[in-house]
């Protein structure tokens, strides 16, 4: 306690670019700008209540939804084979998954661009055989496949870290009491590696869910999710009001979210991802 | 071993033949285990750590396949079983128990494998808890318990499922001294009011001396000795197993005739023959055993070292020109006091050479 000093420069730091900010952005969301100054008004939240927007808000939520999916069916299995004690050559699979992620996120979704390009990559290939070009960007698949490819990690390392924190012993201890192997995984196991799910999915949906750079550019200029929504407010509607409206819903359904996760990993554990 | 009505065989619930076990084809940790353990018997695996006590359980349990050998359990060949399959239950050493699940579901986990019916499987986990004292205890989370009801739980877990034969992996380890003794007792009397063998490793001497039926002494791999606790404690068979079992007197010595023996340049009568006239012995002598007379008396004379007093008895190093003997005496005699010292005949006893 002695030693408090220490963490005032972060405090203040928190205060400056965190907390000020968010101060700004609730009061721009409560206000609209008239020749007056500013009034406080809900016609923001309103605006936001238009068939239109919750479109948008629907598709974020959905395609979030089937990312997180997508990651937790690929993940999880991922996870399991890493922490099994049979992997002898664990540490190189690890490298290789972890590779990408030093790797500029921006750049590796660019990376899909050229990949899934009319003239692209796969369609040269798919031509040789004399398949037609398939238009595989600007669409629902093309975004959800960044979001798996970018995000897939964050749902690998947290199950894979309770797994390995599994005791071997209680492995054996089922089998001891009659469990084959298919029980002992959906009996011990699996119960048992709950919260590292749990986290590994809040750690998906959550930047899958506000992501608008994937949007951007795998799903073409006219593709709008909810991040995409609030970055055009900023950047060329310049309606800062109904933006800041936007990004509070939105923090408010993450917050939700987040809230109805930490009541099933009750255990606060894995989370940590390194 | 053959009993009215049944032969030698049915008497036998589990055989060890030829057990061997190595690790990465270097690391041998067992070399040809020979063993029978009978039904409805208390034995101790005892040894040292390392010295293959309980690899050899995990074979029995299935948990570690033998490099070589056969596991038999009622006289069929189990080796190949995983552990599933074994009619064997085990008690871990850290318990293992379930956190994700409540006491009762803990317990019941074999049951419900097992496909039991709801009410039998309430009436067993019931009658599980009585046996282990622990009743009412169905619905706490079993990270809420103390080391010593947490240990309860998992042999009530093994129990309930009414094995033929429960494993225990040095189930006692991590309780203080008090709880494990209460805790023997009560092993114990499970043991004679189920009628289940129990198989139990450990490396506390005192432990296998009181609750044992078979012992079973273990060094580096190699069976040492399996005798009665009595038969261990008394007549052990080489200096390691007197060493192990309870303090003792080492001391070289030279076999002169049959039933005498020379160690510290005095002859000694003794209960041993079949010696080489002359042969290098090893002589082991019990604490207990060692007389002292504050006259000259006794055989050998020394001057009290140092005194501890351990309770029931005082704990003295006497030494002599030769030796220094650890002796166990209820009276005190002073530091640096001139005493004698002496051994009845069928206190000393002749091992042959170890050889290293």
């Amino acid at each position: 306690m002695k030693r408090r000093f220490l963490a005032y420069p972060y405090f203040i730091w928190m205060i400056i670019f965190i907390v000020v900010p968010l101060i700004l952005v609730l009061f721009y969301s409560l206000t609209i700008s008239t020749e007056n100054g500013f009034v406080f008004t809900l016609d923001n939240f309103k605006t936001f209540l238009q068939p239109i927007y919750l479109k948008v808000l629907w598709r974020s939520l959905s395609l979030a939804g089937i990312s997180t999916l997508i990651c937790l069916i690929l993940g999880y299995p991922t996870a399991l084979i890493l922490a099994s004690r049979q992997m002898s050559k664990k540490s190189f699979l690890m490298f290789l998954f972890v590779l990408p992620m030093w790797m500029n996120f921006l750049l590796r979704t660019y990376a899909w661009l050229t990949l899934l390009e009319k003239n692209g990559f796969i369609n040269t290939i798919l031509s040789f055989f004399g398949i037609e070009p398939i238009q595989l960007l600007y669409n629902d698949g093309a975004v959800i496949l960044g979001m798996v490819y970018n995000f897939l990690p964050f749902m690998v390392l947290p199950i894979y870290s309770v797994l390995k924190k599994i005791n071997h012993s209680v492995i054996e201890a089922a089998e001891d009491l009659g469990a084959n192997q298919y029980i002992v995984f959906r009996k011990v196991i699996f119960p048992l590696s709950l919260p590292g799910v749990f986290s590994g999915i809040s750690m998906v949906f959550m930047p899958a869910v506000t992501t608008f750079v994937i949007s951007r550019l795998l799903g073409g200029g006219q593709y709008m999710l909810i991040g995409n929504l609030i970055e055009r407010q900023f950047t060329s509607v310049y309606d800062w009001h109904f933006g800041s409206a936007v990004s509070i819903i939105m923090m408010i359904i993450i917050l939700i979210s987040m809230g109805v996760m930490s009541k099933y990993d009750n255990q606060q554990e894995g989370g940590g991802l390194w | 071993m053959i009993s009215k009505g049944g032969n030698a065989v049915a008497e036998h619930i589990i055989e060890l033949v030829d057990i061997s076990k190595t690790y990465d084809s270097t690391t041998e940790v067992l070399k040809t285990i020979n063993l029978y353990i009978r039904k409805n018997e208390f034995l101790t695996l005892l040894g040292p750590s390392g010295c293959g006590k309980t690899t050899t359980l995990r074979i029995i349990g299935g948990f570690e396949q033998p490099t070589t050998g056969k596991v038999l359990f009622e006289g069929k060949d189990i080796t190949s079983l995983p552990p599933y399959k074994r009619r064997v239950n085990t008690v871990f050493q850290k318990y293992a128990l379930f956190s994700h699940l409540n006491v009762e579901e803990n317990i019941a986990f074999g049951l419900k494998i097992k496909k039991v019916d709801k009410d039998t499987i309430k009436e067993k986990v019931r009658s599980a808890l009585k046996l282990v004292n622990l009743e009412g205890y169905e619905k706490r989370s079993v990270d809420s318990l103390s080391g010593g009801q947490q240990q309860r739980i998992a042999i009530a877990r093994a129990l309930v499922n009414e094995p033929d034969v429960l494993l225990l992996d040095e189930p006692l380890g991590a309780l203080d001294l008090k709880l494990r003794q209460d805790m023997q007792v009560e092993l114990k009397r499970m043991q004679k009011q189920l009628g289940i063998t129990f198989i139990y490793v450990t490396h506390d001497q005192e432990e296998a001396l009181t609750m044992s039926d078979t012992i079973v002494v273990m060094k580096d791999g190699i069976i040492q000795q399996i005798g009665t606790p009595e038969d261990i404690y008394n007549e052990p068979k080489n200096a390691f197993v007197a060493d192990f079992i309870g303090e003792s007197n080492i001391l070289s010595g030279i076999m002169k005739q049959d039933f005498l023996v020379e160690f510290c340049n005095h002859k000694f009568d003794c209960v041993d023959k079949g010696f080489e006239i002359n042969e290098p012995v090893d002589v082991v002598i019990r604490p207990e055993d060692i007389e002292i007379f504050s006259n000259d008396s006794g055989k050998l004379e020394g001057i009290v070292e140092s005194i501890t007093f351990k309770g029931v008895h005082y704990e003295m190093i006497i030494k002599t020109d030769s030796f220094s003997f650890m002796a166990h005496n209820t009276n005190m005699y002073p530091q640096n006091s001139k005493v004698t010292i002496d051994v009845a005949p069928e206190n000393i006893h002749i091992m042959k050479k170890a050889v290293n």
